[in-house]
């Protein structure tokens, strides 16, 4: 029963880490940058939660909306004024802008909100599920968590099979000229996939201070790399394999504190990292691409 | 992109020159800021997880300071608190905090406010000889590193003791299981004397939990005590993981006894925390502000009055109760302003531990408090409970 | 008409100019501690100081020399620290004298952290670009991790280990615990003077300029420019990679063994990948490839905010974080750079006629 309980609190953090990674792994493969920064988005997600459903004790789902507006303002501002000006510059002054932006997240909330932790209260309020007489205990954060991930895992996948613009977004991660060439517009596609990207972030931000109910300017920091292991363990680019990824990295990190030690449950999620872009550097579901001179 | 070096370097050469001045211009500081002022330094978290403390630890000693002031001072000489923010960090920000202190003018030490801070430190403020009283830092070593340093507080190690004496001896649990901070000095120092507390009286412990500074997910040490079939889970923490953990237990639906040390002191306070999770938790603390007496009573009305209503801690009390031991000192020593650092640690630290030398404050339930050589206080803890959001003596 | 002393002489210059700022810089600290007209708390702040700037100048050899994006610095540093510390607390009796044990701990945390180095860098520079910059901020993470839950104790038979906690490695009652999991070690001596962490940083800057200018580092910065031209000469890519990664290696594992003897305690938690990003803002705000501006950049980037406590204190890394992105706009913006240069040009061009046209 112990075997189950750990496993399913795993599962419910993976599903959290499977939110965040489908916003790393959409910017990743359609911008071709790993947007550092993401996690910290959640965490100006979360605090937008605080301040709407604590503070001003509006109901926690407008709350969340709220918060996803603000967020998906935020992302499509930090793309147009840091990443869209590098659009040709080296991945290597990506990336670091990329770091400067999390840094600058994380401190203006730390100039904004202090450096002292809040405890968030919960936004989630669904009944705690029983299983085998009580031995096996389902939060409402838990189940929530879970649910949200697969709803919005089907509906990202729907979205970019059925419609216009899901299908713009597959073409420029296919190849970025041709699609401009067919008349897809690649600027107008990159802030589509970092507004969804964003407001994704929010609701991540929501379930994983629920679930775990402290909130610093740091919060989102160590859970956003995490994801990003979870999108490469996945396949980067893949919506489903984010959500797979997610699962299987917040279900190691649980059974390695259960089992192998509390300690190390860290240096565990990382080794599975470094093992995969040995071995299979394109992830679980991800394609191979073929280097070009 | 030479061009554009060309223009950093020089941005970058003028800052450089810049801060030469600003080198220079802290330097004024060195002096004796006022031949009637003796300088009481604090260094604690004033910001981060455990701001909490720090932050009550000045309030605190202002408070205190600003009664002997008012009161005349002693014998004429004014007190001045000064604080610096060490993050509760355990290196450079520590040493940097406490040279600051010491560019400032510092005589006498109240600090650190906690253990890790506290061991990186010592050895320097042994070397400079100055007078250090802490009121928190209660880890085992830090009065083993020179002769000046004291704590207000209990030491760890009678911290783990008394906690599996209590539980042993009121028979509160047979089956108990600890969860404690392996990166912290403070933690990891109460689990072993309670370890070996529990073992010397053939108590097993069902599951010993630990856990890393910045972890959030407890689900694993929970889901640990519960299969191990634990009654009571020692939390030897500090009160943001402890809000945490109890979380972590309710959505687990495990309800066991929950049994803890100063570092649950602030649990009520924590910001946002729902005061129903911690109903029935059992805590060791010096100071429940609820006590009938008239020292803590008139000490809880005018920290109320001062800080917005707050209610004050141990560590606010461990401080009030520092600077009037301090005054107690200065007065029976004849500590003059214009003495430096070592001449009045020189005279502190003989005359703190000397026979006949005692103090009675709000800590310590009305006895007399009296130290040792080493450093160590003589006092006792006392249990409380938490009932209907709010400390009760056990 | 280019001959071969004037090609060699502008990078000689260069570095010579660095050589005279160290050394002019140190002088007049050496005086300023000496007549005491220097606060304590920048005094304290001396040791640290030189420590980043080794570790700045180290990261510009992967970042700037390798072009690659590493983000594992602090755990290099963390081996050199830990090993250093180690030896030196095993060590305080056999070899009393600091002045012969202080170098071989320096040595010997240097060369366990390039053998780190080396067999990190074996699979991770098969990688390139994010995935590179990721897998090392993995690696950094690791090695704090399980360095942060390792408890080793000594006692009369031997050394005993354990990832648990310290009662698990069942010491004999004479043990003694050397490293207690995430509270580290305790006791190592404070070997770290100023002077000490000032020569190591000269030594590190000597050995940055000679390496750039050397054989091997014409050929890692051809390998940086044009991975596949360098290939195709007959470069072996992968050993010049490794020397590099090495090299970087073991100067952040020298200067973690000076930070190490600075302070009395040491846990690995200090190691985070936040240092590893603070080295790098030093790398990137001082240009990088730039050696001299790392070293300034290290400096004085530490001492504002230390000197600006009250006032700058929270807004310190608001401050990096702002510069951090405006420089990456200002520098790899093509559009912005070559306005600039134009601007540039076109102000040379009034000071070149105000000196009635000079020859060139």
């Amino acid at each position: 029963m112990g075997f189950l309980s750990n496993l399913i609190n795993g599962i419910s953090l993976g599903s959290i880490y499977a939110v965040i990674a489908l916003g790393y792994t959409m910017v990743y493969g359609i911008a071709k940058m790993l947007n550092f920064a993401h996690g910290d988005v959640i965490m100006i997600g979360a605090y937008v939660v605080y301040l709407t459903s604590v503070k001003a004790g509006l109901p926690p789902v407008l709350a969340v909306v709220i918060a996803m507006v603000a967020c998906t303002i935020l992302g499509i501002t930090i793309e147009k004024v840091a990443y869209k000006p590098l659009r040709k510059a080296t991945s290597l002054a990506v990336l670091i802008t990329a770091i400067g932006v999390s840094y600058f997240l994380q401190n203006i909330a730390l100039v904004i909100f202090g450096a002292n932790p809040i405890n968030f209260t919960s936004v989630v309020n669904v009944p705690v599920i029983k299983l085998f007489d009580g031995q096996i205990v389902i939060s409402g954060e838990a189940s929530t968590a879970i649910v949200v991930s697969v709803v919005i895992v089907i509906a990202l996948s729907l979205f970019i099979k059925k419609t216009k613009s899901g299908k713009a977004m597959l073409a420029v991660s296919e190849d970025k000229g041709a699609a401009q060439l067919m008349g897809v517009n690649v600027n107008r596609t990159i802030s589509l996939t970092f507004a969804i990207g964003s407001a994704l972030a929010a609701i991540a931000g929501a379930l994983l201070c629920s679930a775990y109910p402290i909130l610093s300017n740091t919060t989102g920091a160590m859970p956003g790399i995490k994801a990003f292991v979870a999108a490469v363990f996945g396949g980067i680019g893949s919506i489903p394999g984010a959500m797979i990824g997610g699962i299987l990295i917040g279900v190691i990190e649980i059974l390695g504190k259960a089992y192998i030690s509390t300690q190390l449950a860290d240096a565990i999620v990382f080794g599975v990292l470094i093992l995969v872009l040995m071995f299979k550097p394109t992830g679980i579901l991800g394609k191979k691409i073929n280097e070009k001179v | 992109m030479k061009s554009v070096k060309k223009i950093l370097a020089l941005v970058l050469a003028v800052v450089m020159i810049a801060t030469c001045f600003a080198a220079c211009g802290s330097d004024a500081n060195d002096d004796k800021t006022d031949a009637k002022e003796i300088v009481i330094g604090i260094s604690g978290p004033l910001t981060g997880s455990t701001a909490q403390y720090g932050l009550a630890v000045q309030n605190a000693a202002e408070l205190a300071a600003k009664e002997i002031n008012e009161a005349g001072g002693i014998n004429g000489t004014m007190l001045k608190i000064i604080a610096a923010d060490d993050e509760a960090d355990t290196g450079d920000k520590a040493t940097s905090a406490y040279n600051f202190l010491k560019d400032q003018g510092m005589q006498i030490f109240l600090g650190t406010v906690t253990t890790g801070s506290g061991l990186a430190v010592v050895n320097q403020t042994a070397a400079d000889g100055i007078f250090q009283l802490t009121p928190s830092a209660s880890g085992d070593d830090i009065i083993k590193a020179g002769d000046n340093c004291f704590q207000i507080c209990f030491t760890d190690s009678n911290q783990g003791s008394r906690s599996a004496q209590y539980i042993a001896e009121n028979n509160i649990a047979s089956k108990i299981a600890v969860i404690y901070d392996s990166s912290d000095a403070y933690s990891t120092g109460i689990y072993n004397t309670f370890k070996a507390e529990c073992t010397n009286r053939g108590i097993t412990l069902v599951a010993e939990q630990a856990f890393t500074k910045g972890n959030t997910d407890f689900s694993a040490q929970i889901q640990a005590c519960k299969s191990a079939g634990a009654e009571l889970v020692f939390l030897p923490i500090y009160y943001t993981e402890a809000a945490l953990i109890l979380k972590a237990a309710q959505a687990a639906d495990f309800a066991p006894k929950f049994f803890g040390c100063d570092g649950l002191d602030g649990l009520l306070g924590v910001k946002g925390f729902d005061p129903a999770l911690a109903e029935g938790v059992m805590l060791l603390t010096p100071f429940a502000a609820d006590a009938q007496d008239e020292a803590t009573q008139s000490f809880v009305t005018a920290y109320k009055a001062a800080y917005n209503n707050e209610i004050p801690n141990q560590f606010a009390a461990d401080a009030y109760d520092g600077v009037k031991i301090i005054a107690k000192l200065i007065e029976q020593e004849g500590i003059t302003a214009d003495m430096s650092a070592k001449e009045i640690g020189d005279k502190l630290k003989v005359a703190i531990c000397a026979d006949g030398f005692e103090f009675t404050g709000l800590t310590g339930a009305g006895a007399p408090l009296t130290w040792d050589a080493e450093g160590a206080v003589s006092k006792d803890p006392a249990a409380v409970i938490i009932e209907n959001g709010a400390y009760k003596a056990l | 008409m280019k001959n071969k002393t004037k090609t060699i002489k502008p990078y000689t210059k260069q570095s010579f100019i660095t050589y005279g700022i160290l050394i002019a810089a140190f002088a007049v600290t050496l005086i300023l501690v000496e007549t005491g007209s220097i606060s304590f708390m920048l005094q304290s702040l001396l040791v640290p100081l030189c420590v980043y700037a080794i570790l700045a100048v180290s990261l510009n050899l992967t970042v700037g020399i390798l072009g690659e994006l590493s983000l594992g610095q602090a755990g290099f540093m963390c081996i050199g620290a830990y090993t250093g510390a180690l030896f030196s607390i095993l060590m305080q009796e056999a070899i009393p004298e600091s002045a012969i044990r202080f170098p071989l701990a320096l040595l010997i945390g240097g060369v366990c952290a390039a053998i780190f180095g080396i067999l990190i860098g074996i699979p991770v520079l098969r990688l390139r670009g994010d995935y590179l910059a990721m897998v090392t901020l993995a690696f950094g993470e690791i090695i704090k991790n399980i360095c942060g839950a390792l408890y080793l104790g000594k006692d009369s038979e031997g050394f005993h280990a354990s990832l648990d906690s310290a009662s698990d490695m069942g010491l004999a009652p004479d043990g003694k615990v050397l490293i207690n999991g995430a509270l580290g070690l305790n006791g190592t001596p404070k070997d770290s003077t100023f002077i000490i962490a000032f020569i190591a940083l000269f030594i590190t800057v000597i050995i940055a300029y000679n390496f750039v200018n050397s054989r091997t580092g014409r050929a890692v910065m051809s390998i940086r420019d044009n991975r596949i031209a360098a290939e195709s000469i007959g470069l072996n890519i992968t050993k010049y990679k490794l020397i590099t990664f090495g090299l970087t290696a073991f100067l952040a594992g020298v200067a973690g063994v000076i930070y190490s003897h600075n302070f009395a305690t040491l846990q690995a938690v200090k190691f985070d990948y936040n240092m590893s990003i603070l080295i790098l803002v030093f790398v990137v705000l001082g240009g990088i490839g730039s050696i001299r501006g790392s070293v300034i950049a290290a400096v004085v980037l530490t001492l504002i905010p230390e000197l600006l406590r009250e006032t700058i204190g929270q807004y310190r890394m608001l401050f990096y974080a702002v510069i951090l992105i405006a420089m990456m706009l200002l520098t790899a913006n093509t559009k912005f750079k070559s306005k600039l240069t134009a601007y540039m040009s076109k102000l040379k061009g009034l000071v070149v006629k105000e000196k009635k046209g000079e020859v060139k």
